[in-house]
C-alpha cells in the first residue's frame, strides 16, 4: 500500500480539530518554513518537487509562483480556489470537510512563500458546511498563534479569509473567481494581463487549487526532492482521485501518480471493480470536461501499453485516443449506461453554467444541448452528429476562457468514440427511449496497428 | 513598431491593438467588430468576430500564437505577423461565430428600426451563411419598459456590453446591467427602473443591433428612406457640443443621432436634449449632407445589384419583368 501524503491521518478521530491535528505532526511545515526557510527557498522546494496544479490544467505550481510580479509597495495575494463544481470531482470538499487544518497549514506556508499578508479561500456557495468548518478551523489556528499578527514570533503577519461564492461553475476559472471575489459579476477577464501581474484588486495574485496548496505541506516537511521521488516522470507526488459512477467503492482515494488504471479500477484497495458484476463501458478520467474514452482505449493506450494514472499517460494519444488528468473526477460507466444521455447531461450543465460573455460559448452550448436532447429522445437525424462536431469545433479555442473548450471536448470525443451508439439512437429512435445500446464492442481488444 | 497584417506592413505605436493597426491600413483587412468600441474603455473581446491568427508572435519570439486571438484586445509586438482574410482558419471561425450570433436572433429586420444601419445585418451579409442549421425555437424574453425615450428589444441583443460601458463611462450613473447568465443573460434594470439621465440616449447609438432603439423614431420610417444631414446647435449642457446628424424625410426631422464614422462608432456623444427634444429644423444650424455614412449593406447598394436570380434566368416572362424593374430602379 502506497504511502499517503495528504490523507495519512484522515481516519484519526477528531483530526478536524486543531489539537489532534497538531499531535499528529500538523503545523510542522509552518514552523519549519517560517523559522528556517526564506520565501525563495520555499518556492525553490516547490519547483524541485515538480508539483503540478491539481485543479485541472496541470501547470507546474512552482513556475506559477515564480512568475508572480513583486513590485515594491504593492500588496500580493494568494487565493485558494475551492470553487470545486466540476461534475464528478469532490476531492476538495472531502479534504476541507475532514482535514481542514491541512489546507490552512498549506495556506500559511504558501502565503509566506509569496509574501502575501492577506489570503482568501474562495469556497463554492453550495458548500456551506465546509465554509463553517474552515471558519472554525481558522479561528482555532488564530487562537494558537498560527494566524494573525507576528506568527510564532517570526514577525510574519497573515490574515486568512473565507469567501463564499454564489455557486457558479464559471467562478472556478481563476479570473472569474477574482472578479467574483472583488464583488463583481463573475465574468472571466481577458488575458493578458495574467493574475500574476494584475489579479485581485489589480495586484499580483496567485490562484491555486485546494489540493495544490495542501500538497505544499508534505513538500516542506520532507523536501521537494523527496516528494519528487513519488510518481512517474513529470507527474510527481500523489493525487486525490474522486472515484464515482458504477464502481463498487466510490470515494476519494489518494494515489501515487503512475498507478496503472487497471489496478486503480479493479483492485480492492481502490475502486474494487464495477458494481453488480457488470462490465466497464466507458470512463471519464478527470471530471466532466475531459474527453470520454471507451473501455478498451482507456485501459490500454493505442500502442497497447497499459495506461497509468499520470498526466502524460492519460494524455497519451492526444485528442484522438487519449484523455486528460483534469481535476481527478474519475467516472466509470457500466454496460447499462447510455453515452448519448450522459453527453446530453454534461452539455446541459455547460449550457447552464456558461457565463454568457462570449458568443460562441453562450449560443453554442445551448445549441448542442438542444441537438443532444433531440438525439436522446429519439428524434435525431443522421446529420446531427456532424453538426455537433462542427459546432463543438467552432466553440473550441474561440472563447475567452477554457469553459468553451470544456464544453466542446466531451461532445467531440463522445461522437468520435461512440458514433455507432449515436447512430443507433437515430435509426432506432423508439427503441432508444426504452432501452440502452449496451456494451457493444467498446471493451473489445484493440486491433493491432498494421505494420507499414 | 512594425506589424504586418495580411502581408501589408504598417508602423504603429506600442500598445496599439491589432484591430486598430488594421484600421490604420483600412480596407478589407479590417476585422469586423461587434462589441469593441474605441471610445469605450474596456470594451471588446466578447463577440469574437474579430478573431485573427497570429502567425508570428514578434521579432524576438517568432512562435505563432496557439489559438486565434481577439484582435481588439491583443496588442501588437514588434515584427508581429497577423493573418486575417488570408487565413482559411479565421474565415471559418468567423463564419461559425456569425452563425452563433444569429441562431437566437429573431431576424425581424423587416420591422426593426435598426435595419439599414445594423452591424449584425452587415456582418451576416458579408460573413454569414445563407441558411441556418438551427432548428429550434429562438430564445425569447419578457418585455420590460425602460422609459419613454428608449425601446429595449432583448431578443435582438447580442450582449456586446457596449451599453453597459456607455452608462458607466458617459453617464453619471448606471441603471441597467446584465442579469442572469449564459444564454438567459439579459440587459435589464433590476426591479424595473427607468433609464433616464442626460446622456442615456447614447446607448441607442452604441448598440450594434436593434436591441436599443429610439422610441421617438419608432416605426416612423426606414433608415434608408431618410437623408442624413450634419447640423449643430449651441447646447448648454456641459459635455455635449451639439454636433449631430439629422435624419430628414422631406421637411421633417425624424431622428437625431450622433455622427458615426465608417466603423459605426460615434465621433462625439450627445445629450438627450439634442437627441430627443430638438426635432425642428429651426433648432439647428445646418452644415450640409453627411458624407461618411455607415458602411451598411443598404447604403452600399448591395441589395440593388438586381442580378437576376437563377429562377428568373430560365423564365422569359420573369426576365422581361426583371428588366423593367431594373430600368425603373435605375431611373430613380
Amino acid at each position: 500500500m502506497a504511502r499517503k501524503l495528504l490523507l495519512e491521518h484522515i481516519n484519526v478521530p477528531g483530526i478536524n480539530t486543531f489539537d489532534v491535528y497538531r499531535q499528529k505532526g500538523g503545523y510542522a511545515a509552518v514552523e519549519k518554513a517560517l523559522k528556517t526557510l526564506t520565501p525563495e527557498e520555499i518556492v525553490e522546494e516547490v519547483k524541485k518537487s515538480g508539483l503540478r496544479g491539481r485543479g485541472g490544467a496541470g501547470f507546474p505550481t512552482g513556475m506559477k509562483w515564480s512568475f508572480l510580479a513583486k513590485p515594491e509597495g504593492v500588496a500580493r495575494y494568494l487565493v485558494c480556489n475551492a470553487d470545486e463544481s466540476e461534475p464528478g470531482t469532490f476531492k476538495d470538499r472531502y479534504l476541507m470537510t475532514y482535514i481542514p487544518h491541512l489546507l490552512i497549514e498549506g495556506m500559511i506556508v504558501s502565503s509566506f512563500a509569496l509574501g502575501a499578508h492577506a489570503s482568501y479561500i474562495y469556497v463554492r456557495g453550495e458548500m456551506m458546511p465546509q465554509i463553517r468548518i474552515l471558519e472554525k478551523a481558522i479561528a482555532e489556528a488564530k487562537a494558537k498563534g498560527f494566524l494573525g499578527k507576528n506568527i510564532l514570533g517570526t514577525g510574519y503577519d497573515l490574515e486568512l479569509y473565507v469567501q463564499p461564492g454564489g455557486g457558479a461553475y464559471i467562478c472556478g476559472e481563476e479570473t472569474a473567481l477574482l472578479e467574483s471575489l472583488e464583488g463583481k459579476r463573475g465574468n472571466p477577464r481577458i488575458k493578458p494581463p495574467f493574475p500574476a501581474i494584475a489579479g485581485l484588486y489589480g495586484c499580483p495574485t496567485v490562484v491555486n487549487n485546494v489540493e495544490s496548496i495542501a500538497a505544499v505541506v508534505p513538500i516542506i516537511n520532507e523536501g521537494g526532492e523527496e516528494y519528487a521521488k513519488v510518481g512517474v516522470g513529470r507527474s510527481t507526488g500523489t493525487k486525490l482521485i474522486s472515484a464515482g459512477g458504477n464502481v463498487k467503492k466510490p470515494g476519494v482515494y489518494e494515489i501515487d501518480l503512475g498507478l496503472p488504471v487497471e489496478e486503480f479500477l479493479y483492485s480492492d484497495e481502490y475502486c474494487g471493480g464495477i458494481a453488480n458484476g457488470k462490465r466497464l463501458k466507458a470512463v471519464v478520467a478527470g471530471g466532466s470536461s475531459v474527453p470520454i474514452l471507451p473501455a478498451n482505449l482507456f485501459l490500454k493506450t493505442i500502442n497497447g501499453d497499459a495506461r497509468l494514472m499520470s498526466y502524460e499517460s492519460l494524455a497519451d494519444g492526444g485528442f484522438v485516443s487519449g484523455t486528460m488528468m483534469g481535476s481527478g473526477g474519475f467516472i466509470a460507466f457500466d454496460e447499462d449506461q447510455c453515452i448519448v444521455r450522459n453527453t446530453w447531461n454534461f452539455t446541459r450543465f455547460y449550457h447552464h453554467e456558461s457565463c454568457g460573455q462570449c458568443s460562441p460559448c453562450r449560443e453554442g452550448t445551448g445549441w448542442m444541448e438542444k441537438v443532444l436532447h433531440r438525439l436522446e429522445y429519439g428524434h435525431g437525424k443522421m446529420s446531427d452528429m456532424d453538426l455537433l462536431v462542427d459546432v463543438s469545433k467552432k466553440i473550441e479555442g474561440n472563447t475567452i476562457c477554457p469553459l468553451g473548450d470544456a464544453a466542446a471536448w466531451p461532445v467531440a470525443s463522445a461522437i468520435r468514440h461512440f458514433r455507432d451508439e449515436f447512430e443507433w439512437h437515430v435509426t432506432n429512435g423508439a427503441e432508444a427511449v426504452k432501452r440502452n445500446y449496451g456494451l457493444a464492442h467498446y471493451a473489445d481488444p484493440l486491433p493491432k496497428p498494421e505494420a507499414v | 513598431m512594425k506589424v504586418t497584417i495580411d502581408g501589408i506592413p504598417v508602423e504603429v505605436e506600442a500598445g496599439t491593438t491589432i484591430l486598430n493597426a488594421a484600421r490604420i491600413i483600412g480596407g478589407d483587412i479590417v476585422p469586423p467588430a461587434m462589441c469593441y468600441y474605441s471610445k469605450l474603455e474596456g470594451s471588446g473581446g466578447k463577440c469574437r468576430t474579430c478573431l485573427v491568427k497570429v502567425s508570428k508572435g514578434s521579432e524576438k519570439d517568432p512562435r505563432p500564437m496557439p489559438k486565434l486571438v481577439a484582435s481588439c484586445r491583443t496588442t501588437v509586438m514588434d515584427g508581429m505577423e497577423v493573418q486575417n482574410i488570408t487565413s482559411p482558419e479565421v474565415i471559418e471561425a468567423r463564419k461559425g461565430i456569425v452563425e452563433m450570433l444569429l441562431i437566437n436572433h429573431p431576424l425581424d429586420c423587416p420591422i426593426c428600426d435598426q435595419a439599414g444601419e445594423c452591424d449584425l445585418q452587415n456582418l451576416g451579409f458579408e460573413h454569414g451563411a445563407e441558411k441556418t442549421r438551427y432548428e429550434f425555437d429562438r430564445r425569447t424574453f419578457e418585455k420590460i419598459d425602460i422609459g419613454d425615450k428608449i425601446q429595449l428589444h432583448m431578443t435582438r441583443c447580442i450582449l456586446c456590453y457596449r451599453c453597459v460601458f456607455t452608462a458607466d463611462q458617459i453617464t453619471d450613473h448606471r441603471e441597467h446591467g446584465i442579469l442572469n447568465r449564459g444564454d438567459h443573460s439579459e440587459i435589464s434594470t433590476y426591479i424595473q427602473k427607468v433609464i433616464d439621465n442626460d446622456f442615456s440616449g447614447n446607448v441607442i447609438d452604441v448598440c450594434p443591433v436593434g436591441a436599443l432603439t429610439d422610441k421617438t423614431f419608432r416605426f416612423k420610417n426606414r433608415v434608408w428612406f431618410t437623408k442624413p444631414v450634419e447640423a449643430h446647435r449651441d447646447c448648454d449642457h456641459p459635455g455635449c457640443n451639439g454636433k449631430v446628424t439629422l435624419w430628414y424625410k422631406g421637411e421633417d426631422v425624424l431622428r437625431v443621432t450622433a455622427r458615426k464614422d465608417v466603423y459605426g462608432e460615434v465621433e462625439e456623444f450627445i445629450c438627450n436634449t439634442c437627441r430627443f427634444d430638438k426635432k425642428k429644423t429651426s433648432d439647428w444650424v445646418i452644415e450640409g449632407p453627411r458624407k461618411v455614412a455607415n458602411w451598411s449593406v443598404i447604403s452600399a447598394n448591395k441589395y440593388d445589384t438586381l442580378k437576376p436570380l437563377p429562377v428568373v434566368k430560365t423564365n422569359p416572362v420573369l426576365v422581361e419583368a426583371n428588366k423593367e424593374q431594373f430600368e425603373r430602379e435605375t431611373r430613380l
